[in-house]
């Protein structure tokens, strides 16, 4: 018990040291900081695939702050640093990848699966509504006549 | 008509695996390379034999070859220099990109492990690294003899995987190159 308590610590411990790489640059206004910010955090790290450039300690992560930090000092837009990372990396890099016909699957997939469970949904409301009684009994014309004959006759029955 | 709609959940299932089962054969740390097809990019940079003589991408142009970005402080390298050896012996042509490196340790590398290649470039700042997409080394590319980036290989190359996956594109270019 005791060993995984400390091991539980430690693993936190291990968590927090090894949260983003600080990188000490400077800015000339809040706004550009913001956005270095949001690029940092929207790219993709090519070498560590699960982390953004922001997070990662990879030698290539901070190489690519570098070009970004740079670029955004040479008064470049996001558009111009975002296309120059991807002519280099490819779509990879970005965590939000165009609309193109490769991922038309991955933007518009859950919306489609969606529309189909709604069709499927009602066209099965839609059948079971069409057929009244049989949902609630489950007999056919003729068996509700026999079932009702049947009934009359235990009635008869139950007088003697 | 209803026991078809009973085998649906089996087709689902049954689409599903398949495509697992090809996810579990699937390298997710193989990017696909966005210079494939493209001109090798631009750059002037030291020869790293001999630092006095710039070289640029118009000196890569004229034969097909492999262009190998590698580093001393990478251990892959280590592993992959003596098939690199080999494959110079054999005649194929490789140059070499020296990726972030110190050229003193580079120099003595190549000394006591011998020079596969035939031209060095010295990117000790990594530049030339950056606009080819490289994200760790080793890497190796295969250029055309128009010097265009025709395929990427990421990782290290050693007998079996030159002899199954890339002696065919290597070959594939120097047959283009020779009519």
């Amino acid at each position: 018990m005791k060993s995984w308590i400390c091991a539980t610590l430690l693993s936190l411990t291990l968590v927090a040291s090894s949260q983003a790489a600080i990188d000490t640059y400077e800015f000339a206004s809040e706004a550009e900081r913001q956005r270095y910010r949001s690029l940092v955090e929207e790219l993709r790290c090519p070498k560590c695939q699960n982390q953004n450039i922001a997070d990662s300690d990879a030698p290539i992560a901070m190489d690519l702050r570098a070009q970004i930090y740079r670029m955004l000092e040479e008064g470049q837009s996001n558009e111009q640093i975002v296309d120059f990372l991807v002519s280099r990396y490819g779509d990879f890099v970005l965590y939000k990848p165009p609309v193109t016909a490769r991922t038309l699957l991955l933007w518009y997939g859950p919306a489609l699966f969606l529309g189909a469970g709604f069709v499927l949904l009602g066209v099965i409301v839609l059948r079971r509504r069409g057929k009244p009684g049989t949902a609630a009994s489950g007999l056919s014309a003729e068996e509700q006549q026999r079932l009702a004959a049947l009934l009359k006759q235990s009635s008869v029955d139950n007088k003697d | 008509m209803k026991r078809l709609i009973l085998l649906l959940p089996l087709a689902v299932f049954l689409g599903v695996a398949v495509f697992l089962y090809r996810g579990l054969f699937m390298d997710p740390s193989e990017l696909p390379s966005a210079l494939i097809g493209k001109p090798f990019p631009a750059f002037s940079l030291p020869s790293l034999d001999d630092p006095e003589r710039t070289l640029s991408e118009a000196d890569l142009k004229g034969r097909p070859a492999l262009v190998n970005v590698w580093a001393t402080w990478c251990p892959s390298c280590r592993h992959e220099h003596p098939v690199l050896n080999q494959l110079a012996e054999r005649g194929v042509l490789i140059h070499g990109v020296n990726y972030k490196d110190e050229r003193g340790a580079a120099q003595k590398w190549l000394r006591e492990l011998h020079n596969p290649y035939q031209l060095n470039i010295e990117d000790a700042r990594g530049s030339l690294g950056l606009d080819l997409g490289v994200y760790g080394a080793p890497e190796t590319f295969f250029i055309d003899a128009r010097g265009i980036i025709r395929h990427k290989f990421v990782g290290t190359i050693d007998e079996r995987i030159w002899r199954e996956q890339l002696a065919p594109i290597y070959q594939s270019l120097v047959d283009e190159a020779t009519p």
